[in-house]
């Protein structure tokens, strides 16, 4: 394996330069997923048959929460890569597990808010509504509960392998994933509960 | 005995009994002939674990076969069951099941494998790279595939097949009017497939962006290599519209969501439009790498250069961007009204044009060309004129008051399959003849080839010329039958004719398989056809490291200036190689995604658990796992080098 010190260590091997190209095309792809998602809310958002409407469930404490969660958890992960790249392999940790965190926390505060849509009536047979919500809503809950096994294997692999060129690639990745997913909350905050609530 | 009732078939009749019967005979008949020959481990080593492109490309091709000989059956009972007016062949239910099937089947797991088998195994060479950019995932999209192909197959005789068409429009197949688990089976084993796909979509993206022999910009690069990834980017944008549709639709049917149901706010022809959407992009994923490969061949057999790379390499990125602008042509008697139409009508007209220039460009390569008519350049010869009829009559169906009268009539059926199979069919049997001795070390019989070609043109024509007569004569798809006094049944009897003749040349394509592996001479040359890219630079069959020196392009046609111009290819001496190592692990995690589509067919959430947390278990492994490959020193190199005729300079 030949490693080029001039980059920083994520992309200093081949693999890993292609590992990162392969990710952002992975992100690509996921848009493309997110989008189809997005649409169908769209189309479906005044199908609410004979169950309540998005006005009428959304709450705005605990979208507040979930929003500074996964906000916060973003700007530590940057931290964490930052931390990386200058070498320092206890901080990259301790920013990973503080991400890991406040991702479960946003998990948390998302199931508790599905029992209270279920507990008002809103389920995912409810209506197209419904549906298309909690499928949207779902997938990206999903999404960061993926990243956070991920994650930890990540964290597992940084405490007992160091920082490596392979292990910094897989934490960078993670990152991009996680970024990702903020900005996907972005879009889940303006143009469904935002909406929502208007 | 609850409990099995439900893989109880519910249309049971002699034929899937039988069916069930020859099924069974043939698993055992394989393991049994499997442990009789010791071959457990080979198959193990060499094939269930291998992530070497070239392998999996065979694989592919096998199962692409396979699946032909599958969904060529189907078309064959079809064209018996509508040959005669009022047949009592296949009862109406039957008659679903099987044009769902033959569809799903043709489309999904045999022209797009077919698609995956000739671009995994040339792609790389092409490009003069040791592999793709992500040899284990390779391999994952692979088996991810051949399940999903599994699981579909097996419909036919645990549970019923999907009878809804390929299509599968909410809300016929909804609980309400499919019932059966059928259409379970087609959500979830496309989309277990599908996933497939995807994966493949990246890295081949990843393997031709960055993986390329030095010198080979992307204007230096054949244009099977430029056709391929435009149809993989083509793969990353369409494929999850097509994930969302069919989770979406499996969980209408499993859950009772709403999202295609006709009450409650669903919206059924939501369904139509994110079918389509992916949809008419993979028809231009099948259809994209088909004219990558008639510009490879055209331009070898007419010993010229391709006339036009650059509009041809502008027009493939043309087709891909209006791929996914012309979704509402599939449905324009649905309802959306004259100015939507009349967009969707343009922007499909609007796809004639570069398909047009290609069209012209291979005619002006073969213009003053010392033609010479191996059989691969045969089906490439014989595709244009057959593919222009079929494009011409696509023009037709593309005006949107005019399609009122064909749509859902057999006229549209000879379109698409007068492109279908003069584009995508063709160009496969011409790179399989083509690029047969790369992957073997010997050629298949030209004579034989040229008799299918002429029984599968021939068939090919006769087959779906009359269905433009009797389809504007008003002969609807998808009837099991039709009565003596519409007249259809001339027309249909010579469709069934020339379906006859398609078998018959399929037969003899495999038989010249059959001939051409025990006698044809292995004594060949690494180049036997004076080809012009880089895959004929390097042995035949090609060594596990493809080239033992990386080459070094400078032109376009570098193998062909190479001999021509005496450019030098191979510079410097043998170094070591790297090479990534065999893994059991895709496979094993493929085994699980196939339990996890059949447990959710049949709703045992017990048993789908399990096997999620199987797939999740083979994610940690390979996260966990450290695994740098393995080196292939520089005497093993030389060895295999003398071994294969002396060392490439």
């Amino acid at each position: 394996m030949k490693v080029d010190h001039s980059q920083p260590l994520e992309y200093s091997t081949e693999q890993n330069r292609l590992n990162i190209l392969g990710f952002w095309i992975f992100l690509g792809a996921e848009i493309a997923l997110f989008a189809t998602l997005f649409a169908s809310y769209f189309l479906l958002r005044n199908g609410t048959g004979s169950g309540p409407s998005d006005g009428e469930v959304f709450v705005i404490d605990t979208l507040m929460i979930q929003t500074f969660l996964l906000l916060t958890s973003s700007f530590t992960i940057g931290l964490g890569v930052h931390a990386m790249r200058l070498g320092r392999k206890t901080a990259t940790i301790n920013f990973f597990i503080v991400t890991l965190l406040l991702g479960l926390g946003f998990v948390g505060v998302e199931i508790y808010e599905f029992t209270q849509y279920i507990d008002e009536g809103l389920t995912l047979q409810t209506s197209g509504f419904s549906s298309a919500l909690f499928t949207l809503l779902g997938t990206h809950g999903a999404h960061v509960t993926f990243g956070l096994f991920w994650g930890s294997f990540i964290i597992y692999q940084l405490i007992t392998r160091g920082l490596t060129p392979e292990t910094a690639n897989k934490s960078f990745i993670f990152s991009l994933y996680w970024h990702f997913l903020d900005v996907v909350w972005i879009f889940i905050f303006s143009f469904v509960y935002l909406k929502g609530m208007i | 005995m609850e409990f099995f009732d439900r893989f109880a078939v519910p249309n049971p009749t002699f034929t899937i009994y039988a069916s069930m019967v020859a099924i069974g005979l043939t698993m055992l008949a394989i393991l049994v002939g499997i442990t009789y020959f010791k071959k457990w481990g080979y198959l193990w080593r060499e094939w269930l674990t291998t992530v070497d492109h070239k392998r999996i490309g065979i694989m592919y091709l096998i199962s692409a076969l396979l699946m032909l000989f599958r969904g060529g059956v189907d078309a064959l009972m079809m064209r018996a069951q509508t040959a005669i007016p009022d047949n009592t062949f296949l009862n109406a239910q039957e008659y679903n099941e099987v044009f769902t099937t033959h569809g799903v089947v043709m489309i999904l797991f045999m022209a797009m494998a077919f698609v995956m088998a000739l671009m995994n195994f040339v792609t790389p060479l092409q490009i003069g790279a040791r592999d793709v950019a992500f040899p284990r995932l390779n391999a994952l999209s692979f088996w991810l595939y051949f399940m999903g192909a599994m699981l579909f197959n097996i419909s036919f005789v645990i549970g019923g097949s999907p009878d809804s068409g390929w299509t599968s429009y909410f809300p016929l197949a909804g609980n309400e009017f499919s019932p059966s688990v059928g259409t379970n089976y087609y959500m979830l084993s496309i989309q277990i497939a599908g996933l497939g796909t995807l994966i493949t979509g990246i890295n081949f993206i990843v393997t031709i962006l960055k993986m390329r022999a030095p010198g080979m910009t992307l204007m230096k690069m054949p244009m099977f290599t430029w056709s391929a990834l435009i149809t993989n980017l083509i793969i990353v944008f369409a494929f999850p519209v097509l994930t969302v549709a069919l989770a979406m639709g499996t969980m209408d049917r499993l859950f009772g969501t709403h999202f295609f149901s006709i009450d409650n706010g669903g919206m059924d022809m939501l369904w139509a439009n994110f079918f389509w959407v992916w949809g008419h992009p993979e028809v231009y994923i099948l259809i994209l790498p088909a004219f990558g490969i008639y510009s490879e061949i055209i331009p070898t057999f007419a010993r010229r250069n391709l006339y036009g790379y650059k509009s041809m390499v502008i027009s493939i990125v043309a087709i891909s961007a209006l791929s996914f602008l012309v979704w509402v042509h599939h449905f324009f008697t649905m309802g959306q009204g004259a100015l939507v139409n009349s967009i969707f009508s343009i922007s499909t007209m609007a796809i004639a044009v570069p398909t047009g220039v290609k069209i012209f460009n291979w005619l002006l390569t073969l213009w003053k060309g010392k033609i010479e008519f191996t059989t691969a350049m045969l089906y490439s010869v014989g595709f244009i004129p057959i593919f222009t009829i079929g494009g011409v009559t696509g023009v037709m169906l593309a005006m949107a008051s005019a399609d009122y009268q064909y749509h859902n009539t057999m006229f549209l059926v000879a379109h698409f399959h007068l492109v279908i199979i003069p584009g995508v069919v063709f160009a496969m049997i011409a790179g399989l003849f083509y690029w047969w001795p790369k992957m073997f070390g010997f050629m298949l019989n030209e004579k034989l080839g040229k008799a299918s070609f002429w029984a599968i043109a021939v068939g090919v024509c006769l087959a779906f010329f009359p269905m433009f007569i009797s389809g504007l004569d008003g002969q609807a798809r998808r009837m099991y039958t039709y009565s003596e006094s519409t007249g259809f049944g001339i027309w249909n009897m010579i469709s069934f004719i020339g379906a006859s003749m398609l078998a018959i040349g399929f037969i003899l394509i495999v038989y010249n398989i059959y001939y051409s592996t025990r006698y044809a001479s292995r004594d060949i040359s690494s180049d036997p056809w004076n080809a012009r890219s880089l895959e004929w630079a390097t042995h035949s069959p090609v060594p596990d490291y493809n080239f033992a020196i990386t080459p070094e392009v400078q032109s376009l046609e570098a193998f062909w200036d190479a001999k021509k111009k005496g450019h030098k290819l191979f510079k410097g001496n043998y170094k070591e190689i790297h090479m990534p190592n065999n893994s059991g692990v895709p496979f094993i995690m493929c085994c699980f995604f196939f339990l996890l589509g059949f447990a959710l067919v049949f709703s045992m959430w017990v048993v789908a658990i399990i096997a999620a947390i199987g797939i999740f278990s083979c994610m940690a492994h390979r996260s966990l796992e450290q695994d740098h490959g393995h080196h292939i020193s520089v005497e093993e190199i030389t060895k295999t080098e003398e071994k294969l005729g002396g060392a490439k300079k």
